[in-house]
């Protein structure tokens, strides 16, 4: 029996379990843990300072019938599809780019797109309160121009300034994973199918779109998934009309002290944000499928 | 190429996209140095008294050296543990690789802030006191898959015979890992810091909701945000910090390609 066992210790499975154990039981700790605990959570209940630990569904019929839980729901994942869609379809003529255009200097582009990324999040953030302000710089240009003659009130604290700051800070993220599978098409495909007389479309649609697919659909997923939950823009440019899930999240585990709908508006956030981005990937792909024909 | 270049537009479209993204950006240093305490145009005159008035700033002088230390901590701690998986994965053939993996790149695919509370929640439960030790220990899982993507890439391009050449050729196993194996993976394992470094130097959220009573640089500007008098001080920090980055990265970028130049000059895995 010994034998056996040290035969499979000296194993290579044995071997790269051993060598990956430190990080992956230092991610279930840290991640996977209190993952399961804010699901045990969500189904708990809050009664005063004590946590009721039977199994009830108040806090999801609390979340999902509550108009203000629906509306900031609602109002989130439009957000993050606005934005999603928004930034991959800004992100992929420079991905286009570089990558066709971009010779020797790819390595220059991919850096001169980074370098805006170094400066503080909450500061990228804030440098659009500064543009779109009552005082801000695009009310200062169009009076100076004459176009208006107040300054517009209406720029900041809304949804809208929510979703272009929101692109401004996660374009560039979208960019890489394109530009990446773009990378990977085999170029003497394209040529073949020019010498055949494909045109540019044809190109696009039959060749390039469907190949860089990989791509497009990961860039969609890292931007979607986090511009759900964000908690900074809504609450430094969104004003009232721009509060997102992240915010009620926020309140039910400080001020409001009920951390079981705090927990129960969590595991909603992330069944939604999944379902949509699973959607959003299906359609793609039928999209893809479908220009291509 | 033949085929692209006849998007006359792409160009046009790539000067307004970078105007996009650095306008708002350059509006920071440009603020910084105005004398007005408004950030609005016309500008007032030129002045250096905000940076001054930064450095004479003692709590601000403490969430810096705080997010120094933290950023040092979170950078090591997650590079070794992604070094590890990320060698386990690349070299070796396991039972459940994928989902161990999956479960390591996870918080790329999860809302931050879920990340946030659910660890909140389990600390606040198991009665640590928050301090900048659970940020370290909450930054440490956020800074991983970015870690292990760099390190995975560099790891993949490493040829393993050259590790069996130089055993067959009678150097220890220890003597092979340093001499063959670490300057190969060095850029890689460099990088590697440096990216989790800034990650965690920047980290908002998880500091936010994780940090006691000392807080750190993110969180401290988060504080002043809302103090309108204290804008253009943010300001400086801000350009001060996007300076140091800028720096750090450029040096890092230079430093990778010296190693890449240097490996391919010696026949290496790339030659």
């Amino acid at each position: 029996m010994s034998g056996r066992v040290r035969r499979w210790a000296g194993s290579e499975a044995a071997r790269g379990l051993a060598l990956i154990s430190p990080t992956l039981l230092y991610a279930m700790a840290m991640l996977l843990l209190p993952v399961i605990i804010i699901i045990l959570f969500s189904f708990w209940k809050q009664t005063f300072l004590t946590v009721d630990h039977s199994f009830r569904l108040d806090n999801y019929r609390a979340a999902l019938t509550q108009p203000i839980y629906r509306d900031l729901f609602l109002r989130s994942l439009w957000i993050s599809l606005t934005v999603s869609v928004a930034t991959v379809v800004m992100a992929y003529p420079v991905a286009w780019y570089i990558s066709f255009h971009g010779g020797r200097n790819k390595n220059l582009w991919l850096f001169l797109i980074t370098v805006p990324f170094l400066t503080s999040y909450l500061l990228r953030v804030m440098s659009w309160k500064l543009v779109l302000g009552y005082n801000g710089v695009l009310n200062s240009l169009l009076l100076w121009l004459g176009l208006i003659h107040s300054p517009i009130e209406s720029l900041l604290y809304n949804a809208d300034s929510v979703i272009i700051t929101l692109v401004h800070s996660w374009v560039a993220f979208a960019i890489l994973p394109i530009f990446v599978s773009l990378e990977k098409i085999d170029r003497s495909l394209v040529e073949a199918g020019q010498d055949l007389g494909d045109g540019l479309f044809r190109s696009l649609t039959k060749i390039v779109l469907p190949l860089s697919l990989p791509g497009v659909t990961s860039a969609f997923l890292i931007v979607m998934i986090p511009t759900v939950g964000d908690y900074v823009t809504p609450k430094l440019v969104g004003g009232t009309e721009g509060v997102m899930i992240a915010s009620a999240i926020e309140v039910n585990f400080g001020r409001a002290m009920n951390w079981p709908l705090g927990a129960a508006l969590s595991v909603t956030t992330m069944v939604l944000v999944a379902s949509a981005a699973g959607l959003m990937v299906l359609a793609l792909r039928l999209a893809v499928r479908g220009v291509r024909r | 190429m033949r085929l692209l270049s006849r998007i006359r537009w792409l160009p046009v479209y790539l000067g307004a996209f970078m105007v996009f993204l650095y306008f708002p950006i350059l509006l920071l240093p440009l603020f910084s140095f105005n004398t007005g305490v408004v950030a609005a145009f016309p500008l007032k005159g030129f002045t250096t008294r905000w940076y001054v008035q930064l450095f004479d700033n003692q709590v601000m002088l403490g969430a810096a050296w705080n997010s120094l230390m933290v950023g040092l901590a979170v950078s090591i701690t997650s590079t070794v543990l992604a070094i590890c998986a990320a060698r386990a994965i690349t070299r070796y053939k396991f039972p459940g690789q994928k989902p161990a993996t999956g479960l390591i790149m996870a918080p790329l695919f999860l809302p931050e802030i879920i990340v946030a509370v659910s660890m909140l929640l389990v600390l606040l439960q198991i009665g640590i006191q928050l301090s900048l030790l659970t940020v370290i220990l909450g930054q440490i899982v956020f800074c991983l898959p970015y870690s292990m993507s760099v390190l995975i890439a560099g790891f993949e391009g490493f040829d393993r015979s050259l590790e069996e050449a130089s055993l067959d050729l009678g150097e220890t196993a220890m003597g092979t890992f340093r001499r063959v194996t670490l300057p190969v993976v060095a850029p890689a394992i460099l990088s590697s810091l440096l990216v989790s470094f800034t990650i965690s130097l920047d980290e908002f959220l998880l500091a936010f909701f994780l940090s006691g009573t000392e807080t750190t640089l993110p969180v401290y500007i988060w504080g002043q945000l809302r103090f309108a008098a204290k804008l253009p001080e943010v300001l400086a920090l801000g350009s001060l910090m996007m300076t140091a980055s800028v720096i750090l990265l450029t040096v890092a970028e230079i430093v990778r390609r010296r190693a890449e130049k240097r490996v391919m000059a010696r026949g290496g895995p790339n030659a």
